[in-house]
């Protein structure tokens, strides 16, 4: 793999520096090979995106040459071109000039006293290769005269030409249809967020700080939503508050079709997310500080704000950001139910998809990164402050009974229970009727997933075989690759290089991900050019969407293990890659499995960055949804939906029995 | 996709080496936008007569395969184009991205059927057209009364109660659109559509959703085509097809070759099937109006006064035009419309 690399790795040794064991060129080699892995599937994909992004097209009028002949229609005047006459008219100003990739500018506007009757006889010519016309529908590109009488010559259109600049920019900030979507869709991230966190917070500090009965069941149930595409609760609240809805009336009137539908859909599918962090930040606390709480006679509600939230800070506000960007970023919950509320997302897929308008969706798509990317950054910061909370001398707190605070939390606890189990259970009811509202008999009819537009039960082979080749092979690249970054000696710029390489995709949403895809691998000239279209495409955008995550996990792992095993092994004179694959995979292994459920996971949810990469023959379920729904066959896109949820379900249930097996194997040294 | 296609065709000849009885495959990539439940039968009523192509079907809804087409522009993927939009094989022409053909028996088609240049670009199958699907169950829980018309569409006791697809995404919402342009005129019918605006309860992705969505009762009106709600009819939906008087729009589902195939041979035996008799007979399965005179037998639930209703429709404009209007459509009704 790396004979090349280490070659060149080799010759470019400075002499200065101690010389290189054959495990640091192994070691240094791989690390170039991953870090090249995330420069090829995202930092060149991205390029290509931004530089699209500047692609604009552009009527060239002195690209083109016309004669004019009199009355006779056998003489002609000589050529001037579209650029002259429109100099002496002044027909068309600078501005009419832009245009997108399919524009067409008719040419009988040069021509004050044209008439289609006349019989004048026109000749037109391109005066460069580039230079592109139609005749009615069929398209001229060579420099030859063409030559046509009057009734001819009004359907004659020019096609643009390509250039480059802002312009694709100030149309898209000078059209409010399209720039209204940034205020839209920071609006409904900030709303979620808010909600999200608040009944995050106060479900993980039922689970953390009371004595309240069901805490599994209810750790259990919060998590549920992480296992369904984000556009399944779109489906549900059709069910509940559409026009046909079981609950509409509890709107009042109001359209779940906008802003209240995102809202909502957004809160359930990212609970689980603020939740995990929340919880984990309330799970450590000091014993010692609540008591000194007391000591100092700290009303309950005094030590909750000085004591509780202060030590809960850091997770808040990661959660906070964390449920932004993902509501920022999410595509198919809005694409559900939105309604005629533009957002960010879905614009992007309005121009790519509906419009063939690529250089606005990388317009669309340069803007959506940017919020995105700040409150990445700014989360990274705050990170970056947090100091340990548990020191040697802490003592972990235990709650202690405290009736009516145990009941009222339980109660709502029971309520985001209900929300949760209630948002899936309509969607398996609606998915079993026959045909909603009018025939409430139970069939199976909506499972025929053949019969309907959206790649059949075929689609869902697609997904499940995605789920595991992602799991595996991003599994063992991620892992590999934080090994590097830990473990490795030297090479500072290198690391650290990777690390934040490693770091982008968090901040890349999955449809700018997925478009960049397109502009990169889709094009011949391209040696990865034979991936598009393919399973493999799939599998790696997936890795590369989720990496961010996975990494973390990795390297919070193996920071667990001293790196004296290094020092040991070599020492002993052991290969590193021996060490890695007799003492670190197995020590990491509980960090290994969490890595391969949450990407098969994740690769069966997915809608945003394979909805511009998939194939008809690699369709996927999540993506069947998607377009059975916008096909107008919801109840088939609930049926699917659910059917991702139970083979997420039977996933997790699978990883649960075998990290059992195989942490009883691997992790006996833990106990004694 | 090339190696996929020599392994295939690595594999294809082993199994021709293996077996001496076995046929000379050859693949053909077809994109579509034909609806999912009919390619399965389109392509075994062709491989009954040609056993020895077989067809790989790219199937998906008519902007996507569009844009797939035109991204696909310097290498294109596809063999042949079986089952799209007329408006959109326009596009592709107007981009040199069709090798024009003229199949055996063409002349025998309805020539308002068949790409005006010589050998045709294109080559139509069936039209499609507009019309509106009307709830008559949630009608009368709302005391709505039928429409007739386009223009009664735009009375106030339909607000909020219509639904139709967005121009920019659907085709049948283009030909909605284009339609509309051509019968009322550019002044009337943007204002047509002005007034329109103000009844319509949300503009969807796709062309179809709106008589799906007319047929649970979750809109009660729906401006979709006629082959959908006659599907819906028949599943069991309290719909009524009602045709405008005024005329309705319509496009053509039509087939062309995809200029520099490497199966041109096996392309054209294709394109040459997609225009025969037996072919027509298959289109007229959910489609009233096909390309080969005299084939066309009534369709269930079809309304009967569709065919008469279809106006002249000019696919140059159509095409030519088609950014403008959208562009156009996109600045006065995409957006402004949130519900507060």
């Amino acid at each position: 793999m790396s004979d090349a690399t280490v070659e060149m790795k080799g010759a470019a040794g400075k002499p200065i520096r101690g010389k290189l064991s054959r495990d640091d060129i192994i070691m240094r080699g791989s690390m170039l090979v991953i870090g090249l892995y995330l420069l090829i599937t995202m930092v060149f994909p991205l390029y290509a995106m931004l530089s699209k992004s500047f692609s604009t097209y552009m009527f060239d009028l002195s690209a083109y040459e016309v004669q004019v002949s009199d009355e006779g229609g056998a003489t002609f005047s000589e050529p001037v071109t579209f650029a002259d006459l429109n100099s002496t008219l002044n027909v068309v100003t600078e501005g009419d000039l832009n245009a997108g990739s399919d524009g067409r500018l008719g040419v009988t506007q040069f021509f004050p006293d044209f008439s289609f009757r006349s019989p004048v006889n026109y000749r037109i010519r391109n005066t460069s290769d580039t230079g592109r016309f139609l005749v009615g529908s069929t398209l001229n590109d060579t420099t030859n005269w063409v030559e046509l009488d009057s009734n001819t010559f009004r359907r004659v259109q020019l096609r643009p030409v390509e250039s480059r600049g802002l312009d694709n920019f100030r149309a898209y900030f000078g059209t409010p249809a399209l720039s209204n979507s940034i205020k839209n869709s920071v609006m409904i991230a900030t709303i979620s967020t808010l909600i999200t966190v608040f009944l995050a917070f106060w479900f993980a500090y039922a689970l953390n700080r009371s004595c309240m009965r069901f805490k599994g069941f209810f750790r259990l149930v919060a998590m549920a939503p992480i296992l369904v595409p984000s556009l399944l609760p779109g489906i549900a609240l059709v069910y509940l508050f559409g026009n046909q809805g079981m609950l509409k009336e509890l709107l009042f009137g109001a359209s779940i079709y906008g802003p209240i539908g995102i809202i909502i859909g957004s809160v359930f599918f990212t609970f689980p997310h603020a939740f995990l962090i929340i919880s984990t930040a309330l799970s450590i606390s000091d014993a010692r500080l609540y008591e000194a709480s007391v000591v100092l006679r700290g009303s309950p509600w005094r030590t909750f704000w000085t004591v509780t939230i202060p030590g809960a800070r850091y997770g808040l506000v990661s959660a906070a950001f964390v449920v932004f960007n993902l509501v920022i970023t999410d595509f198919g919950l809005p694409k559900v139910i939105g309604g005629q509320f533009n957002v960010l997302a879905v614009d992007i897929y309005k121009q790519v998809i509906g419009q063939q308008n690529f250089e606005m969706g990388a317009v669309v798509s340069v803007v959506l990164i940017l919020p995105a990317i700040v409150a990445f950054t700014i989360d990274r910061f705050v990170q970056s402050k947090q100091v340990a909370l548990l020191s040697a001398r802490s003592v972990p707190y235990a709650p202690s009974p405290n009736t009516k605070l145990d009941w009222t939390l339980f109660g709502f606890s029971s309520l985001i229970a209900v929300f949760i189990v209630g948002i899936l259970g309509v969607c398996q009811f609606a998915a079993l009727v026959k045909f909603w509202p009018y025939d409430l008999s139970f069939s199976l009819n909506n499972y025929q997933f053949d019969r309907m537009d959206g790649g059949g039960w075929g689609s869902y082979y697609n997904s499940i075989k995605l789920a595991l080749l992602t799991a595996v092979i991003g599994t063992a690249v991620i892992f590999f690759g934080a090994y590097l970054v830990e473990k490795s000696n030297g090479f500072r710029t290198g690391r650290t290089i990777f690390q934040m390489f490693a770091m982008l995709p968090m901040a890349i949403p999955g449809m700018v991900l997925g478009l960049s895809y397109i502009f990169f691998f889709n094009n011949p000239s391209n040696p990865f050019y034979f991936i598009y279209g393919t399973m493999a495409i799939l599998v790696v955008s997936t890795v590369t969407h989720f990496y961010t995550v996975s990494h973390l996990t990795a390297t919070t792992a193996l920071q667990q293990m001293d790196r004296e095993f290094e020092s040991v092994s070599a020492s002993l004179k052991q290969p590193t890659l021996k060490l890695f694959s007799r003492v670190t995979v197995p020590v990491s292994m509980p960090a290994i499995l969490d890595i391969s459920i949450y990407l098969f996971v994740n690769a069966m949810t997915t809608v945003s960055a394979v909805v511009f990469l998939y194939s008809p023959k690699t369709s996927l379920a999540s993506i069947a949804v998607l377009n059975m729904d916008d096909a107008g066959d919801i109840a088939p896109a609930a049926a699917m939906g659910m059917m991702i949820f139970y083979t997420n379900t039977a996933a997790r249930i699978f990883h649960l029995i075998a990290s059992r097996g195989i942490l009883q194997r691997t992790q006996a040294w833990r106990s004694r | 996709m090339t190696t996929f296609k020599r392994a295939a065709f690595i594999g294809a000849t082993l199994a021709a080496l293996m077996s001496s009885a076995a046929f000379a495959e050859t693949e053909l990539t077809v994109y579509t936008a034909v609806e999912a439940e009919d390619l399965a039968r389109y392509a075994a009523t062709f491989n009954e007569t040609h056993p020895d192509i077989t067809i790989n079907w790219v199937r998906d809804s008519t902007g996507v395969i569009t844009a797939k087409l035109l991204a696909e522009r310097d290498n294109p993927q596809a063999d042949v184009i079986w089952g799209l939009a007329a408006t959109s094989l326009l596009l592709l022409k107007s981009e040199g991205m069709l090798e024009p053909y003229a199949p055996a028996g063409v002349e025998k088609l309805d020539s308002k059927f068949v790409d005006g240049d010589n050998p045709p670009a294109w080559v139509g199958m069936d039209a499609w057209v507009a019309s509106v699907c009307f709830n008559t169950v949630e009608a009368e829980k709302l005391g709505l009364e039928a429409p007739t018309s386009w223009q009664d569409l735009t009375d106030e006791q339909y607000r909020g109660h219509v639904i139709m697809p967005n121009p920019a995404s659907s085709g049948t919402g283009f030909l909605d659109v284009s339609s509309w342009l051509q019968i009322f005129g550019e002044d009337d019918g943007w204002k047509f559509m002005d007034a329109l605006h103000e009844n319509i309860a949300r503009y969807t992705h796709s062309g179809s959703a709106p008589c799906k969505l007319a047929a649970s009762g979750e809109i009660p009106i729906g401006v979709s085509f006629a082959f959908r709600g006659a599907k819906s009819k028949a599943d069991g939906a309290p719909l009524e097809i009602i045709v405008p008087s005024e005329g309705v729009g319509w496009d053509m589902e039509a087939t062309a070759i995809v200029a520099g195939t490497a199966e041109m041979e096996a392309a054209q035996k294709l394109v040459d099937f997609t225009v025969t008799k037996e072919a027509n007979e298959m289109y007229n399965t959910g489609y009233a109006v096909v390309a080969y005179p005299g084939v066309a037998k009534p369709v269930e639930h079809f309304p009967e006064n569709l065919i008469d209703a279809m106006i002249e429709n000019d696919f140059e404009f159509a095409a030519n035009n088609r950014a403008a209007i959208l562009s156009e459509w996109s600045s006065r009704y995409d957006g402004k419309s949130d519900p507060k």
